[in-house]
Parts: structure tokens; sequence; C-alpha cells
């Protein structure tokens, strides 16, 4: 394999960090919320509020619906309107913040469903408010889980910028297309496959060790 | 004080509406240990809820120290509830928080000072004995004492009222009685209400001043401990206290219920009695103590069908000043019980005063 070839690879596994971790990061900002209103408005919540949950949850479903690949040609006039191009990594978070939000925010909603009701009875027996509930009772007792949810997030969404590859997005899905699918090189091919293997086994396994540092539950 | 006025609490179901509490009216006294007895699914739990709002009732009045908490604002409930202390059946710690983080928790919401909060912690984890456990998690305490921790959280903010919901339901009869006494050495040394939600008379027995018998959403009967426990009058109160409580046997013809409360010393009762009456009785089912010397509990027994050994046995029983109550026979009215209470009118300091020393003693043999 040329020192081109190499450098292209390298530079391929770099941008794909970027997309996954950018998008991840973002996709999380908007989704704990998101994530956190439907907790909280859903049935038993804290904030019971059957209208809000309703709409929340049907935009989400609908978002959640659309197959990515058809989602990231779908929004294309979005993000071009947001960054200016439909080309290269940064386009591709776009598309992944779209995709991932929805699905970050029903991996929050199923994580705060974890959380004793006894142990929220006792905090609002305390005289807590809802914004102290939240921010004291249920994102510090949902961390685990919360962490596992974000494991598995990375992964789906190192996925989903490998398909982006597609329609002109960077990072070794692009690479992996572009060489080993239309020019037939199969070693390149094979060589994206196993690093993109190897990260969101990094990913899983990081995550997973934190997590068990960060539970104080069992020990 | 806690004024409950003509409370009701209907919750909508699928099968439609189910009433759990039913026209409740209840004061309990400033500094009082007050029990609410009852079966699963009496509304004894949805009653205590009501109190600090966590269930809010359909209709009435929950009126503590002169203020209906059911007409205040979101923020003025906060407030009102920071002085209501609760605990729990099952804890409810937060599992991701130390100790020390846990019984901080109402002082973290009321925006007190960190030094300050932790000199408070301090001073809750060595009143309920904790000091050492202070960096530990939850899951590495045992029932008894993660609920010391709740009760130490739950005393934080300096409450005027603590609510205990089955409080002791998950513990064993040893860490039972620790908690319980350290329960009433709070309400003692604190002047603390408390209202204790049970299904367990001896619960009742070992704290409480005044108690409730609770079922089907309705009071059945309030008096004083003593005054239920001797003379239950409420069908629900006499199947709680009764040894053979729920179905089985019941107080028949023939049978007395006896009931100790350390008044009579620790001699040898029903044996005098079946050599003095020269009689037998056959004993259907005991549910004694003895501690420190006195007798606690209560006896069901059997006697002969001759009315003459019958009346016997009646006659010492009355002349030692135990109380008993006679099974329902055809026609003839429960005399046996009212006329003890006659005879022995005030056996109520001794009752009380040795279940003291008993979670005294309780405590000091370390049953935590």
């Amino acid at each position: 394999m040329s020192q081109q070839m190499i450098d292209l690879i390298v530079s391929g596994t770099w941008e794909t960090l970027y997309m996954t971790l950018v998008s991840t990061l973002i996709a999380y900002v908007i989704g704990v919320p998101i994530g956190i209103v439907l907790y909280i408005t859903g049935e038993g919540g804290i904030r019971r509020n059957r209208a809000v949950n309703l709409v929340v949850g049907i935009v989400v479903n609908v978002l959640r619906s659309v197959p990515f690949l058809i989602l990231l040609v779908f929004i294309l006039p979005f993000t071009r309107f947001v960054v200016g191009t439909t080309i290269g990594s940064t386009a591709t978070i776009v598309p992944l913040v779209v995709a991932a939000a929805p699905y970050v925010a029903r991996m929050v909603e199923s994580s705060l469903k974890e959380i004793d009701p006894g142990v929220v009875e006792a905090s609002r027996a305390m005289g807590s408010s809802a914004w102290q509930i939240i921010t004291k009772v249920f994102l510090p007792e949902a961390k685990p889980s919360l962490l596992v949810g974000a494991t598995i997030s990375l992964a789906t969404i190192l996925g989903y910028s490998a398909m982006a590859g597609f329609v002109g997005g960077g990072g070794l899905g692009a690479i992996a297309i572009n060489y080993g699918y239309y020019r037939y090189q199969s070693d390149i091919m094979l060589v994206t496959v196993i690093l993109l293997v190897i990260i969101v086994q990094i990913f899983q396994e990081g995550g997973l060790k934190l997590v068990s540092k960060v539970d104080k539950r069992m020990r | 004080m806690i004024e409950l006025v003509n409370l009701n609490k209907t919750f909508k179901t699928s099968q439609g509406e189910v009433s759990a509490v039913r026209d409740v009216n209840l004061t309990i006294d400033d500094g009082e240990v007050f029990g609410i007895i009852g079966f699963s699914g009496a509304g004894k739990s949805t009653l205590v809820r009501c109190i600090n709002l966590l269930e809010r009732p359909t209709s009435g009045e929950v009126v503590i120290n002169g203020v209906d908490l059911t007409k205040l604002n979101r923020k003025q409930l906060r407030g009102a509830r920071k002085k209501i202390g609760m605990i729990f059946q099952q804890f409810n710690l937060l599992a991701q928080r130390t100790v020390e983080a846990n019984v901080r928790y109402p002082l973290d919401i009321a925006g007190v000072k960190r030094s300050q909060a932790e000199a408070r912690v301090a001073e809750l984890l060595k009143l309920v004995d904790l000091e050492d456990k202070a960096k530990a998690y939850p899951s590495q305490l045992s029932g008894g004492q993660k609920q010391r921790v709740a009760i130490a959280r739950a005393l934080a903010s300096d409450p005027e009222i603590i609510l205990c919901d089955e409080a002791t339901s998950a513990l064993d009869p040893i860490t039972t009685r620790s908690i319980l006494a350290l329960l009433k050495e709070l309400n003692e040394k604190l002047g603390v209400t408390i209202v204790v939600i049970t299904h367990e008379m001896r619960v009742v027995e070992q704290i409480c001043n005044r108690v409730a018998v609770m079922s089907g959403g309705e009071i059945k009967e309030v008096g004083s401990v003593h005054d239920v426990f001797l003379n239950p009058q409420s069908e629900t109160a006499k199947r709680l206290i009764e040894p053979s409580s729920g179905d089985g046997l019941q107080i028949a013809e023939n049978t007395l219920r006896l009931a100790f409360t350390g008044d009579e010393s620790g001699a040898p009762v029903i044996s005098d009695m079946t050599v003095k009456c020269n009689t037998m009785v056959n004993i259907l089912s005991a549910n004694t103590e003895n501690i420190g010397g006195k007798a606690f509990g209560q006896m069901l027994i059997e006697l002969p069908a001759d009315a003459a050994e019958q009346k016997r046995i009646t006659d010492y029983l009355d002349a030692r000043g135990i109380h008993y109550e006679v099974g329902a026979q055809q026609g003839e009215p429960q005399q046996g019980a009212d006329a003890s209470r006659d005879a022995q009118p005030e056996p109520r300091s001794g009752f009380e005063e040795n279940l003291t020393d008993l979670a005294e003693d309780v405590r000091k043999e370390g049953g935590r």
C-alpha cells in the first residue's frame, strides 16, 4: 500500500472520529432535554402533560423512522443552509445530528425510566422543585445508564457516518466506498472495515469501563 | 398539629373509580407518636401521602399548624414539605450519593451553605450512630443502616413532623425494634411529631401513643394504644390484634383472650389459675414476651364447658386484675373486658414505661 494511501486512511480515521464525536455531542445537547421532557410529561411523570408528550413523541418517532440514507439526501438543502456545503465531514454532521438527536432522546428517556420511583417520591417529599429533581436526582441517579446509552449511541452514529460516504461525506466510510467499492481495491476495503471495528471496540470497552467506575450501586 | 378534615381520595382506574380514602377526619397533636394501622390495601399509605400532598386529596382539607396545604401554590407547598420529613419502607436513598451526601440533600435543595450543611450532617450522623459510614454508598449498608440514613435525612431540615410509611416492614424484628427505639428517642428528645403507618400491631405497641385503625379507606376506630389493644371495638382492630388474626381462630364461645400489658409480675398466671381454680384450660395460641420480668402480649385460652369452672376462672382473673375478653356467646354481651377495666383503671404508665425500656435494651444490645 502506497504512502499516499496510508496518509489517506489516517486522515480518514481522524475525520470519522471528528464526525462521530462532534455529532454525538451535539445530539446529546439536543437529545437530553427532549428525553427529559418526554419522561417528565409521560405517564407518572413529575409534570404529566399529555399534549406535550404526544407532540414531542410524534416528532421524535417520525424522525427516527426515516432511514438514515434517505434523511441524508432529503435534508441536503437544510445542510447547505447550515454549513454552506453538502460535501465533506462537517456537512455530514448536520444529518447525523438530525438522525441521532431523536434516537438519543429515546435513549435518555429509557434511562430515566429506570430510576426508582420511590427515590423521586422521596425527593418530592423533601420539597424539591422540578429543576432540582432533574439536576440532583434524575441525571446523577441515571448516570451509569446514560453512559451505557452514550456508548451505544456512539457506535450507531459511527455507523451512520460511514453511510454518509455514499453522498460525499468524508471519513473512513467515504474511503471504503470510493476506493474499496468503486475501484475494487479490496485491501483498502478490508483496512477501513478493520479500523471501523477497532474504533467501535474502543468506544464500547472504554464506555463500559467508565460505567463500572461511576456506578455506586454494587461493589 | 395535623388536622385532616373530610378527606377523600379517589383514583381513576380502567376498572372505574377506586376510593382509597373515605371521609377521614383525624387530629394528630404536636409531639404525639400516632399510629395508623390496617391490612394491605386499607388506604393507609394513600392517607399518609395526603398529609404532605404527595397525593392530592380529591376533597377535604389537610391543615398543618393552621395552614391548609391544599390551598398552597407550588412554591409554598415545597416550603411546607421541608417541614415534614418522610421515611419509607424501601428507604429510597439516592444510590449514587454517599451517606453524607444523602443526608445533605435537603440542605442542598434549601440552599444551605456547604460548610454549615456539612456540620449539620456530621451532627445528624452522630445522632443516628452512623458517623463511620459517612463516605459509604447505600449499597454498602444493611437495611437497618439504610433506614437510619433515611431518618437522618428526614431530620436534616428540622421538621416538625415525620411520616413513616411502613418504615420497618422490610426489616428483621431486632432491627425493627432498634429503628423504632430511635424514632421514639427522637420524638422524646426533639419533640417531633411522628405518624407511623404499619400493618403490625407490635410496631404500634412499641412506640405509639394513639392509634387509628383503618379499613376500606375509612377510619374504624381511634384511641389510645392501650385502650385499643385491651378492648378493640372494630372488627378490623380485633383481627389485627388477636393472636390468630385473619381467618382461622376467632374468639369463639368458651374462649378468653387474655391481654398482658406488663402490669403483672412474672408469676406463672396460667399454672396458678389452673391450680387455684382446680380446672384445666387449653391454650389455643399465645403471643407473649417476657421483658424485664413482666409479661407483654396476649393469649387465647379455651375454657372447660362447665359454667361453674368458667366462673371460677373469670373470678380469679378479675381478682388478679388481668385483662380479658370473653368470646362471643349467643345473645350475651361481652362484659369481661369492661369489667376488668373497671377493676384496673390505670395500668397505662407501666405499659409504656416498659416498652421504652425494651427499646433501650434492644438498642444497647446493638440490634442494628
